[in-house]
């Protein structure tokens, strides 16, 4: 019988190489569909609105601070995702707590957000869109976070092997789509009603 | 029989099982006894209007019935059965190992399961959803539906969806990165093409209705207006939100079924499907298409009128691909060696069933006749032609046709036959008659019917059709239970097919396959693989050329253990918004202890661990 | 003739439609033929073993583009009708307004000049060969107005004014009913529509214009002084007398209505009887409180009363 030998191929890999990469954009474009359409339905409600919007729009200080966090935060997440590719442990710890602790500010900031919406979730459908949009970001946000988390004191603690490093590079980019994806959100939900 | 990589990829327990195979056969299960129920409570429905101004059951409890009846078929058997399917075969078709994050798998299963549960617990509580499966606001928002109906019905979504989501995301990975080397894309086939496709669409649609569900949770429990008129919002946003959703769900059903077809008909026409890239793109196509009708369920609502015809003409035009495949599996019929068997009769009735319906389907796709015929029962004649000839005839052929492969026995020719003409009589006795009486004005939805519309003798003939039905049923189940005890030994392919699942034994061992072929190489097999921990080959998108080699989990319990405080935590969110808070506690924990790496499962992967 | 049957048509919507659908059909029944003859044949075939692959991929490329053909005539013949369904000349069109409520329908005929307008209940009287305007707008959940004589149906969405602009052409009775479901009572919310020659609907209207006749003997008299100072006149008017409730059937002209409850049960005086001293044995679920504490007399004079209501 001809055979075909495997055995010499490596145990991970990489980018699409990596099944964890296929599940992690199965589910990206299930939470990109969500925002998207969480989005869709805050513009709906626009649309059928006389006033716009119905409140003050959301306070703009908060929200620009997180998007300066959010976008800053590409840099240490980048560096992770690097020291991941590269196998190199020690420069991951660094990373990732830089993430964390980014990512534990960020949500800090989050909250502040909230409560400067000028709008509640009860007091009409403009507020009830508003808080479902961010609410939506702000779980993706906090899994991020969590997952961060996790992964640094797992690289602290062990047991580690070469397929955490897929691990940890995989979830910087769920990192990149948690930031890409605050951009229009927060310019929907911050700019427009100022704009529009 | 390999009995080291017997032991290795073995289950071990009951709660902690992870085996594709083992899980695919609960859902196939489950999802069947959901069917069995939902259609005891259509049966009930249809002894209820076989007489006008019945009295058998009140509005209340029909109103029950009947949301319960759509919502079970379509959450809780029709798309669950179907990913099923996909999960039990895909793998075994690809010639793979294993399904792609197993683990997941079986805890889309318990979610699943769990959700079912709470469906027909309430039902049975009296307390069940009763606003459709539809569920329009403002009837199902918190002035006119008040208690807890409407929650469980949004909640029992959120489950489904749920475990969709998560099979869709498997099936995706799996047919992509684990299929055998040389199984190219184009090699690939057509019924992993269809649940490729299908799960393309469930990222995609899924998101809808989960959106729209939790807004309806969100207006119901914590005074959210969404859907509130009063306070800017609107109920044509749930109709969009919903059948954004809703148009895509139907062809989530239908495609796996244009798979099976696929499979079915090549293996008793003796030769290879005809056209088969033509197969592949109008499979595409109609998931593409497929999310362009929505509003096609609304031309009655307030909407602007070009934006209609838009919808009119997508809605025509999607019949095009659908046509090509028929096309297709008649010039494949045309040009084989038929060999008749119980599985090409059920596929058989989809030419019939299925054009008729999808014929009335383009019927109501024009504006000016869905305003007559919308919401009536012209339309429970369309979608149930649609539906049970396009699906769950397809799907009973698939079933003869696999259950060899799952049991190792063959099911009965001769009851296989019964149940055929006693299903395809009965439904035809039962459906047929409701084209007539929608455009005779009966609308739907309806406990009762005065006698003087003289809707009594279509409405007895339908109700004797159900009856029929049930009594199919009742023969699949005898042939079932007897095949499985008693059937004759199937051997590894009893239909002659050439598909990989049955290059293996039936049932397949835990491990699929001891020698996975090189597909395009005669004779070729892939060695190197670890026998004694769970080693998977990964391959390349297009061309599956070798890429890398990935150990696989080992069963464990948390997957299960998560699905119980998901359930809680949406149960709980049903009664009171901090359910979410508190809730989340306990399935973080468990998530995370299932994510966390085990000491000894590390030492084993380090060991045969080779650098990128 | 049928009466809640898209065939029976008694106006040019309903018509233009009805001639759609016998075109799709006639197209779809061909087809169906075609694809059953064709999977005969290609059984037959397939079961002797002798059908060829010759032109295969020509006969399927033609079947698809045949299709294609029928489908784009299709679209046209739709879109035409949707045309056509709108040009209908609206120029001096009978104003009515419906306001759908669980489970009954709310009609209000609207005029310029409002001493002209009045209000009545589930059943509404047009007169022949002129269009008639709809406003449709719904009080609590979304209903569906059709009348498949004349027209498809429309949705009466809250938050939502819509419209539906028909004519019927022959003079008769036609029915509908509520075609969007709408709670427990769905089933039993009919509608009646009265086609009738110019002069007797102006006639009509003008008796529903008149307030309503005052109680002509003791009875009604009675029936009267119950209504108007006990819990009817909290949620129905009735024009002339104090009652003037809004949130339940306008009653002046009730005795001219045939059936209670929007088609539920015919209107006599012993089915008013029961429905006033338990709707919810005739219709559960209604919104209408029981009164079974009224004494006979009471009930006879309330029956009394209403029927006088011409």
């Amino acid at each position: 019988m001809k055979t075909l030998d495997v055995s010499w191929l490596p145990s991970y890999k990489y980018g699409h190489h990596s099944l964890m990469w296929w599940g992690l954009m199965g589910l990206i474009a299930i939470e990109g569909t969500a925002l998207a359409l969480a989005a869709a339905a805050y513009l709906y409600v626009w649309s059928q609105a006389n006033v716009w919007p119905p409140n003050a729009p959301p306070e703009l200080f908060w929200g620009t601070v997180n998007v300066a966090l959010l976008l800053v935060s590409i840099v240490p997440n980048h560096l992770a995702k690097r020291a991941a590719e590269d196998g190199d442990d020690a420069r991951l710890r660094l990373w990732l707590v830089v993430c964390l602790l980014m990512g534990l500010a960020m949500l800090a900031v989050r909250a502040l957000e909230f409560t400067a919406l000028n709008a509640r979730w009860d007091t009409n459908a403009y507020g009830s869109a508003l808080w479902f949009l961010l609410g939506l970001h702000t779980v993706h946000l906090a899994t991020d976070v969590y997952d961060t988390a996790v992964l640094t004191v797992l690289m602290f603690t062990g047991p580690l092997e070469g397929r955490r490093h897929v691990d940890a590079a995989e979830n910087a980019i769920f990192w990149y789509f948690v930031v890409y994806a605050w951009i229009p959100v927060y310019a929907i939900t911050y700019w427009m009603p100022r704009l529009g | 029989m390999n009995p080291l990589l017997e032991r290795t990829w073995r289950d071990t327990g009951f709660f902690s099982a992870i085996n594709h195979k083992t899980i695919a056969l609960r859902y196939i299960v489950t999802s069947f006894a959901f069917f069995v129920a939902a259609g005891i409570l259509a049966a009930l429905m249809r002894l209820q209007l076989a007489v006008p101004e019945n009295d058998f059951i009140g509005p209340d409890l029909y109103n029950q019935l009947f949301t319960v009846h759509g919502t079970a078929m379509m959450f809780l058997f029709a798309v669950p059965v179907m990913e099923a399917m996909g999960v039990y075969l895909v793998p075994l078709m690809v010639g793979a190992r294993s399904i792609a994050f197993p683990r997941m798998n079986a805890f889309s299963y318990w979610v699943f399961l769990f959700g079912g549960v709470m469906l027909f617990g309430v039902l049975a509580l009296n307390i069940g959803p009763d606003t459709g499966w539809f569920s329009y606001p403002p009837l199902a928002g918190p002035e006119h539906s008040p208690g807890k109906r409407v929650d469980f019905y949004a909640q029992l979504i959120t489950f489904t969806e749920l475990a969709a989501l998560l099979v869709a995301i498997e099936i995706i990975a799996t047919a992509f990165k684990m299929r055998a080397p040389g199984m190219t894309l184009a090699r690939m086939p057509l019924f992993v093409w269809a649940m490729v496709v299908t799960s393309f669409m469930i990222l995609f649609a899924m998101p809808a209705v989960m959106f729209a569900s939790t807004a309806l949770i969100a207006d119901r429990l914590v005074g959210t207006h969404f859907y509130n008129p009063a306070e800017g919002g609107d109920a044509v946003l749930w109709q969009h939100l919903f059948w954004f959703f809703g148009h895509p769900e139907v062809y989530l059903i239908f495609i796996p079924a244009l798979g099976f077809m696929s499979s079915i008909i090549p293996t008793f026409a003796r030769r290879p499907i005809f056209g088969y890239p033509a197969m592949v793109l109008a499979l595409i196509a109609t998931a593409f298409l497929g999310f362009g009708l929505w509003v096609h369920h609304m031309f009655a609502a307030h909407l602007p009128e070009l934006g209609k015809s838009f919808f009119t003409a997508a809605s025509m035009l999607i019949a095009i691909p659908t046509a090509i495949q028929i096309f297709c599996w008649i010039a494949t019929l045309w040009t084989g060696r038929i060999v008749f068997r119980t599985p090409l009769l059920f596929v058989l009735a989809f030419f019939f069933i299925l054009v008729a319906g999808g014929l009335t389907g383009i019927m109501v796709a024009s504006v000016p006749l869905d305003l007559q015929l919308h919401d009536t029962y012209f339309v429970v004649a369309h979608l149930h032609y649609v539906l049970i000839g396009g699906a769950v005839f397809p799907l009973f052929g698939a079933w003869y046709y696999w259950f060899p492969k799952f049991t190792g026995r063959m099911m009965s020719e001769r009851l296989g036959q019964w149940q055929f003409w006693i299903a395809f009589i009965g439904f035809e006795v039962a459906f047929f008659p409701m084209h007539t009486l929608g455009m005779d004005g009966m609308t739907r939805r309806i406990h009762t019917y005065p006698e003087a519309m003289g809707w009594g003798a279509a409405n007895f003939i339908s109700t004797v059709g159900a009856l029929m039905i049930a009594a199919s049923g009742v023969l699949f189940i005898v042939n079932v239970v007897r095949s499985y005890r008693r059937g004759a030994p199937a051997g590894d392919n009893p239909w002659g097919a050439d598909t990989l699942e049955w290059a293996t034994s039936s049932p397949p061992p835990s491990y699929n396959f001891d020698r996975i072929p090189v597909l395009g190489s005669e004779g070729v097999v892939v060695t190197g693989l670890a026998e004694k921990s769970r080693e998977v080959l990964i391959t390349t998108v297009v061309d599956a050329m070798p890429d890398h080699r990935l150990a696989f989990p080992n069963p464990t319990i948390w997957p299960f253990l998560s699905a119980v405080a998901v359930t809680v935590m949406f149960i709980g969110s049903i009664f009171t918004p901090w359910a979410v808070v508190w809730g989340s506690i306990p399935i973080v924990v468990g998530v995370t202890l299932w994510f966390w790496p085990r000491k000894d499962e590390t030492r084993e992967h380090l060991a045969l661990e080779k650098r990128p | 003739m049928r009466v809640q049957n898209m065939f029976s048509v008694a106006g040019p919507q309903a018509e233009r439609i009805a001639e759609l659908w016998w075109i799709t059909f006639a197209i779809c029944l061909v087809v169906f033929a075609a694809v059953l003859v064709a999977t005969g044949l290609a059984l037959w075939k397939g079961r002797k073993g002798t059908g060829s692959g010759h032109g295969a991929h020509l006969a399927v490329a033609s079947a698809v583009g045949v299709s294609t053909v029928l489908l784009l005539f299709l679209i046209v013949a739709s879109v035409a009708t949707d045309r056509a369904l709108a040009q209908i000349d609206a120029s001096d069109a009978l104003k009515i307004e419906v306001v759908g409520n669980r489970w009954w329908w709310d009609i209000r005929y609207q005029d310029p000049d409002p001493s002209r307008r009045f209000t009545t209940a589930n059943e509404i009287a047009i007169p022949v060969g002129r269009a008639v305007e709809l406003t449709l707008r719904a009080n609590d959940v979304i209903h569906s107005f059709w009348v498949p004589a004349l027209h498809g149906k429309k949705d009466l969405i809250p938050g939502r004014t819509a419209t539906l602009t028909l004519r019927a052409d022959k003079p008769g009775t036609y029915r509908g009913q509520c075609a969007e479901f709408c709670g427990v009572q769905h089933a039993k919310m009919a509608l009646f529509v009265y086609a009738l020659p110019a002069q007797e609907y102006e006639a009509w209207a003008e008796q529903q214009r008149r307030p309503a006749p005052p109680p002509a003997d003791g009875p009604q008299q009675l029936g009267h002084d119950l209504f108007v100072k006990g819990t009817c006149a909290m949620c129905h008017a009735i024009q002339g007398t104090p009652a003037n409730g809004r949130r339940a059937p306008d009653l002046t002209h009730f005795a001219s209505r045939k059936t209670i409850g929007a088609g539920t049960v015919p209107n006599d005086p012993q089915q008013l009887a029961v429905w006033i001293s338990d709707p919810h044995a005739v219709k559960p679920g209604v919104n209408m409180p029981a009164h079974a504490f009224l004494k006979r007399e009471e009930l006879a004079a309330l029956v009394a009363y209403l029927g006088s209501l011409k």
